[in-house]
């Protein structure tokens, strides 16, 4: 279907490790009812919430990164139109795309400008300059908005942006969307339905 | 209709909030089809000046009349009319394309003034056409060369079919050979143009008439020729030929 290596999801996935890390430790650690798995001791409370924090990190963090290799951003914001997030928001995130290039941009220069005279950043005495540094980014992005805006006032604008061209969604493309919530519903339905 | 200048200002004055005087009591009349270069140091109320033709700044005192057109920037319906007759082509480019394609970004302005489907795309088309930048329709902005989102910010306000084209700072940052194809765009326009600059060579290359806006009046408006040989009314001004440049 959407034909990614095993290996780049799997790069990608990694991202997930420090937010998990103690996830993995709470079976060790905790109180109750213990049993041994392979000469290890492990609580069993501490398991069951271990497991699901994993379980559900790692589909979340594999859904993103699955969306994030095959959809455009400018395909994700438009989706986000399709689906009735405010119109604020899909704005506010296509600014966001279209500016943190050049913010990035700007941020590099001042760093180059930075080591140029001779700084290097080594450790915490050399946080103020960094912080000195991140206000003026701040302000002369600002700035920048403001400019932007005065820019959109001039060709006219009154508060709203023509939407972006949407293509049609076909059945089919929602059947395949809708596998899995709807697998996962009928999974925690019937275990519902047993008592489990 | 046709002798009605696309440009008229009177008596324009203004203050910022802080108290900052920034002009004086401004006179300038610009005809239809007229390039005039708008000349002036740093601090002069260039920008000001420009601010006040569209309604950004609004007038306290005296008034800016555009093709006959009282700006009224209390008049909520008149400062369409009068952004849609008044492009504004702001120094960075970056400023100007916020949207995420060249394409859209050209949209924006005849969107606004209400154009929708078949008859927006055709403006959106002619504008890049007339910039050279046609082929670049689908492309994000941030991936083109500077001189290449010059040209496409020309075409922002180009689609709107402005009456009078206000460029700030037009050739800045330019390659030698992007500054060259501007300028052969910009004559290329059957539009009235005001240039806002420093670059007086190139001041000199496309307007016929110059004026000096120098501590927030006009002090100068002539035959661009002649104000760029009178080197003493230059350098009162702060205004300085390149060295070796002569028009004589």
């Amino acid at each position: 279907m959407s034909k990614i290596p095993l290996l780049l999801l799997f790069k990608r996935a990694l991202i997930e490790i420090p937010f998990v890390f103690f996830a993995i430790l709470m079976p060790f650690f905790g109180e109750g009812e213990k049993f041994s798995i392979f000469g290890v001791m492990v609580y069993r409370d501490g398991l069951l919430a271990g497991t699901s924090i994993v379980v559900k990190g790692t589909l979340g963090v594999l859904a993103a990164v699955i969306l994030s290799t095959t959809t455009t951003a400018r395909e994700i914001l438009r989706g986000l139109e399709k689906l009735k997030l405010p119109i604020i928001m899909v704005q506010i995130a296509s600014f966001m795309l279209r500016y943190i290039n050049v913010i990035s941009d700007e941020m590099e220069r001042m760093k180059v400008a930075r080591e140029s005279r001779g700084f290097i950043a080594t450790g915490i005495k050399h946080w103020k300059v960094l912080a000195t540094a991140a206000a003026a980014l701040f302000i002369r992005s600002y700035e920048r908005g403001e400019r932007v805006h005065l820019a959109m006032l001039s060709r006219g604008f009154d508060g709203a942006l023509p939407s972006l061209d949407t293509h049609p969604v076909t059945t089919r493309q929602w059947v395949t969307a809708l596998s899995i919530p709807g697998l996962a519903l009928t999974a925690s339905i019937t275990a519902l339905l047993i008592g489990w | 209709m046709s002798n009605v200048p696309s440009l008229q200002i009177t008596e324009l004055a203004f203050a910022y909030p802080d108290g900052n005087q920034a002009l004086y009591g401004v006179n300038l009349t610009i005809q239809k089809g007229e390039r005039v270069a708008l000349l002036g140091p740093n601090g002069a109320g260039k920008t000001t000046l420009v601010m006040h033709m569209n309604g950004i700044h609004p007038t306290m005192q005296g008034e800016v009349r555009i093709s006959g057109e009282l700006v009224d920037s209390k008049n909520k319906e008149s400062l369409k009319a009068i952004r849609s007759k008044v492009g504004i082509v702001f120094q960075d480019p970056d400023d100007q394309l916020f949207m995420p394609t060249v394409g859209e970004d050209v949209a924006f302005g005849p969107y606004n003034m209400g154009l929708r489907g078949q008859a927006l795309d055709k403006v959106v088309q002619e504008a890049l056409a007339q910039v050279g930048m046609l082929d670049f329709i689908d492309r994000p902005p941030h991936h083109l060369s500077f001189g290449q989102r010059r040209r496409v910010a020309v075409a922002t306000v180009l689609a709107m079919k402005p009456e009078i084209l206000v460029l700030d700072e037009p050739s800045s940052n330019l390659d030698p050979a992007s500054r060259r194809e501007l300028a052969d765009i910009l004559r290329s326009l059957d539009i009235t143009i005001v240039m806002v600059t420093h670059d007086l060579p190139y001041a000199f290359e496309l307007c016929e008439r110059s004026v000096i806006l120098s501590g927030g009046i006009i002090v100068a408006d002539n035959k661009t020729g002649q104000i760029l040989n009178d080197e003493k009314l230059l350098k009162s001004h702060r205004l300085e030929l390149p060295v070796g440049f002569s028009f004589k």
